[in-house]
């Protein structure tokens, strides 16, 4: 991927684009009325260049990628034209369309524990489109196979062809869906949401991947996402999609530094920063569209900071027009928007929150461990040990954040916190009292003091009953409905959460994700906590809408002096939302500290990779930063590795890490405290002198 | 609740569909008719003997039996007998049947191993087998008839519960409840419950259909309903006697209980398409033979 600013193909009047997509229009006719969900959509892709297409749920960008394969479902009328070198794929013939994508195009979907076939050998799927095409040999499959793995980076290739996608990590499931898809070398490669199901250690390596066998075979590349960090890292133009069509398009260091729509703009000041600290976030009001119930005019005109009260932008569609020589966008007053940069400025930093003394919540070497029982005789033959030694503090009015990557036990460690799951060992206390083996009246009471917040809004509500029975129903639970204040009550909690008394009587079903997550707010608010765990409350909610969570959330905190427990992996949110945050790698804490201490001066190496493995929504930035790419993933919590359980992973691993496990302790000079043998700022000095050690 | 408030909804897109608009006229018709019998101009019991073995005439729409009793208004109280027992049947099973299911699921481990393992033992006995063998018991009457089907129905009453209840003990809006302090009682019957009523529903049509078999079956085989009381399975038992002079006899009945099951399966059907919300067809389990 080469610098954006140089060699931009649209520039060389020569260069013709791989694909060419004019005035595409997609409706659904499933049920009745047809649905417009792609509406006008004009782009070409050129060879060697990586056009990222961002939006939210509901903005057209996976169906855009599925009608240019031709992958549409049957309800589907498509029109327009998208050409694909010599070929028109629109009203192409299935037969024509099936040679063109084992041939042209290759595809990597969001899952890829569910792209691969669970029963087939992992090399056998990679070449299995190119011998149906008669590309390749049969007698050739594996070691071609074998060859594709190697390119992605598979240690071991021979070896893995023959495997299965269960002997896969998710990771490396996701590097073989990869090389399945480069595999006919394809002109070009359309990635749908590539790595929103990754740890972002392992996101880091499959972008690295995908950069690198895109830069070797010349292939373009689409990639869809909603994540405007992974866009600003590996993108060369953006094209950003709303209500079914594209509202801004151009290189992504000018759409960065200068969005030229209000939507694009008001996209990146609404997201949180992990290399600065914000005060609050500019959320941008209201709900995407659907696209059965779009807006007249501009569809994003009833957010749109520019459009209030221009009766131009509710009445008349803008057409994506030229606003400078790279950029173009589809807005009437575009001019207005300031030139000026919207991300590069910090904004007001939050001032540091002073905590009383005494915490809420204390957690003591908590520890959690699951039997694994034998198949046939359910002995216990070992454990994993899921949370090992966990220890930390909440006090009113502060948040403390768990961060750390899937299967690292932060979860479990909310759970255990709330009684959920019990404890094998250790203690937890509540303002000063032990709730660890309380009796189940006792246990209820403390519930009271203590909730939970669910990351899926989807499922956490009871799909039977109306809101306001489930906001009430706490309250119904411990028999206090009436003594908190019955209804009056829950309407005042609706008013908290900023959702309208009206729609109380309706049924989850009729509320969008952000509004859901509110009412779980809402709900676990309803018995008066003082402690509020949060798992994961916002990764669940599309991008716009997370602001507004966060803000609320923070709001709630000041008003109430709440303490938060927050679970998250997203780091930049967790550097927006925290006062201490804790990471956690296999079962324990590797580093805890004051947020801009823990972000801005990390020491842990753990910490150090995981920070630089996560993207920041800055293309300037994304030359210039070191970045260390993890080897491997998380390793099996039923067999942890001796000694340090980060050791085989660590780039500062030394013979005494393989043996003697760190001590959890203070670094000296700093209000950190972590567990690593070889603890200190990230410099190019000290690695040097590692290196030599060993 | 969510059910009765979609209830209607659910009513119109079963009658748009033709096939199960003509199964609900035709059940709502046996229904009535069985229900408002004592008022209608039917007599099951007056014998002529006459009047024996006449074929369907304007006095006797179906025509007479053997002793010269009207084949309509005996096959409009056997409707009676045959809804009845379904109903009390169908009842005994569920509610012996979900609480099962509820609890096996919800609890797991031995509570789950016992419980389900006796039902397994209800399912392994063939249906007609144990319903003899309780009618032996008991003794011929229609109560021993629908004890006897019901616990028949157990089995499937109890593992439709039990397989949704699994899917749904792990979802978030379960764990919440616990997480606020309610009670494992409170989240079986208060949250898992109501969110399962659709298979269970389902389940309650089909089992219907089964049911009425079932009684029919046993009737046939002169171990149901007593007579002279009237049953659907006993006229086709004496009528197969007279299949050559008074084919009438058996078949006409027969007909209007081969529409009856039709039709309880048909809405069956077409509930679980609508409740499941997807186009293709589920059909629930099934227990008990076919006589």
């Amino acid at each position: 991927m080469a610098d954006a600013g140089a060699a931009r193909p649209d520039m060389d009047p020569k260069s013709v684009p791989v694909l060419s997509v004019r005035d595409l229009k997609v409706e659904f006719t499933g049920s009745g009325r047809a649905v417009p969900v792609v509406r006008g959509v004009d782009f070409d892709v050129y060879a060697n260049e990586v056009l990222c297409i961002v939006g939210e749920s509901g903005s057209g960008k996976s169906v855009t990628s599925l009608a240019i394969t031709g992958l549409l479902p049957e309800t589907a009328r498509v029109s327009g034209s998208i050409r694909l070198g010599k070929l028109e794929v629109i009203g192409a013939e299935p037969e024509t369309l099936r040679q063109m994508r084992g041939r042209d195009v290759g595809f990597i979907f969001q899952d890829p524990t569910t792209t691969l076939n669970p029963v087939l050998p992992v090399g056998r799927q990679i070449t299995e489109g190119q011998v149906a095409h008669g590309l390749l040999a049969k007698g050739e499959a594996q070691k071609r196979a074998a060859e594709l793995l190697r390119e992605v980076d598979i240690a071991d290739p021979e070896g893995r062809v023959a495997q299965y996608p269960h002997q896969f990590s998710g990771g490396m499931r996701q590097r073989a869906v990869i090389a399945m898809a480069m595999a006919g070398q394809p002109n070009l490669i359309i990635a749908d949401e590539p790595t929103t199901a990754l740890d972002v250690t392992v996101q880091a390596q499959v972008l690295a991947v995908l950069a690198r066998r895109q830069a070797e075979t010349g292939a373009a590349v689409i990639l869809i996402t909603h994540d405007l960090g992974v866009v600003a890292e590996v993108a060369d133009r953006v094209a950003v999609m709303y209500g079914g069509r594209i509202v801004e398009t151009g290189p992504v260091a000018e759409l960065f530094r200068s969005p030229r729509h209000p939507y694009t703009r008001a996209l990146l000041r609404s997201i949180p920063r992990i290399d600065t600290t914000d005060a609050r976030l500019d959320p941008i009001p209201g709900q995407p569209p659907t696209p059965s119930a779009l807006p007249t005019g501009c569809s994003f005109h009833p957010r749109c900071a520019l459009a209030v009260g221009r009766a131009r932008c509710s009445g008349e569609e803008p057409s994506l027009r030229v606003v400078n020589e790279l950029q173009q966008a589809a807005c009437h007053y575009a001019d207005e928007i300031p030139v000026a940069s919207v991300v590069a400025t910090p904004r007001e930093a939050a001032g540091g929150a002073t905590p009383p003394a005494n915490p809420l919540l204390v957690v003591d070497d908590l520890k959690v461990h699951f039997p694994v029982r034998s198949s046939i005789l359910r002995r216990t033959i070992g454990w994993v040990r899921a949370v090992d030694g966990v220890s930390l503090s909440v006090r009113p009015g502060e948040t403390v954040s768990l961060v750390g990557e899937s299967g690292c036990g932060k979860t479990t460690t909310g759970r255990a916190i709330m009684g959920l799951i019990g404890a094998t060992g250790g203690d937890i206390r509540f303002e000063g009292q032990s709730i660890v083996g309380l009796e189940r009246a006792q246990m209820r009471k403390a519930r009271r003091q203590m909730q939970y917040i669910f990351q899926d809004p989807y499922a956490s509500l009871n799909p039977v009953l109306t809101v306001e029975d489930i906001v009430a129903e706490p309250l119904r639970i411990h028999g206090i409905y009436d003594e908190m204040g019955g209804a009056p009550r829950i309407a005042e909690l609706f008013d908290m959460v900023g959702l309208s008394r009206s729609m109380l009587g309706r049924y989850p079903s009729e509320f969008s994700g952000g509004q859901k997550q509110r009412i779980g707010i809402a709900r676990a608010l309803a018995l008066k906590p003082r402690l509020l765990i949060l798992d994961e409350p916002v990764a669940a909610l599309d991008v716009s809408i997370q602001a507004q969570v966060i803000n609320l959330l923070q709001d709630l905190q000041r008003e109430l002096g709440l303490g938060y427990l927050f679970i998250a992996h997203n780091l930049s949110v967790v550097r927006h939302i925290s006062d201490r945050v804790a990471v956690m790698y296999l079962g324990r804490i590797v580093e805890e500290s004051g947020r801009d201490t823990l972000y801005d001066q990390p020491i842990h190496p753990y910490t150090q990779s995981l920070l630089s493995a996560a993207p920041v929504p800055d293309p300037a930035v994304r030359d210039s930063r070191r970045r260390i790419v993890l080897e491997g993933e998380i390793p099996n919590p039923a067999k942890p590795p001796s000694g340090c359980t980060f050791h085989p992973r660590c780039f500062r691993a030394t013979e005494r890490c393989r043996s003697e496990a760190p001590v959890f302790a203070a670094y000296p000079g700093l209000e950190t405290r972590t567990s690593c043998h070889h603890a200190g700022p990230l410099s190019v000095v000290a690695e040097r002198q590692l290196e030599a050690a060993r | 609740m969510k059910l009765l408030h979609s209830t209607r909804s659910v009513l119109q897109r079963l009658l748009r569909s033709p096939g199960s608009a003509l199964a609900l006229l035709f059940l709502l018709g046996i229904t009535l008719a069985a229900i408002l019998a004592d008022f209608l101009p039917l007599n099951p019991y007056a014998q002529k003997l006459v009047n024996a073995l006449n074929g369907p005439s304007a006095a006797n729409w179906f025509g007479t039996d053997e002793v010269g009793r009207d084949i309509l208004a005996r096959v409009v109280f056997g409707a009676r007998t045959s809804l009845l027992t379904a109903a009390g049947a169908v009842a005994i099973a569920a509610v012996i049947g979900v609480p099962i299911g509820l609890v096996a699921g919800f609890f797991g481990g031995w509570r789950d191993a016992t419980l389900m393992r006796f039902v397994d033992v209800l399912l392994a006995l063939p249906a007609i087998l144990f319903a003899m063998a309780m009618i032996a018991v008991l003794g011929r009457s229609q109560v021993a008839a629908l004890i006897a089907v019901g616990i028949t129905g157990i089995p499937s009453f109890a593992r439709i519960t039990r397989a949704q209840v699994l899917s749904l003990r792990r979802r978030d809006f379960v764990t919440a409840v616990e997480a606020f302090g309610g009670s494992s009682a409170y989240n079986m019957f208060r949250t898992i419950l109501p969110n399962s009523w659709s298979p269970i529903f389902v389940q309650i049509v089909v089992l219907c259909s089964v049911a009425i078999l079932l009684e029919a079956a046993l009737s046939f085989l002169g171990v149901g309903v007593a007579p002279p009381t009237p049953s659907w399975g006993e006229m086709l038992r004496t009528g197969k006697s007279y299949l050559h002079e008074a084919p009438y006899y058996a078949v006409l009945p027969g007909i209007v209980l081969t529409l009856t099951i039709l039709s309880f399966d048909t809405i069956g059907r077409a509930l679980a398409g609508i409740l499941e919300n997807r186009s293709e067809v589920v059909t629930p389990a099934k227990v008990g033979g076919t006589p």
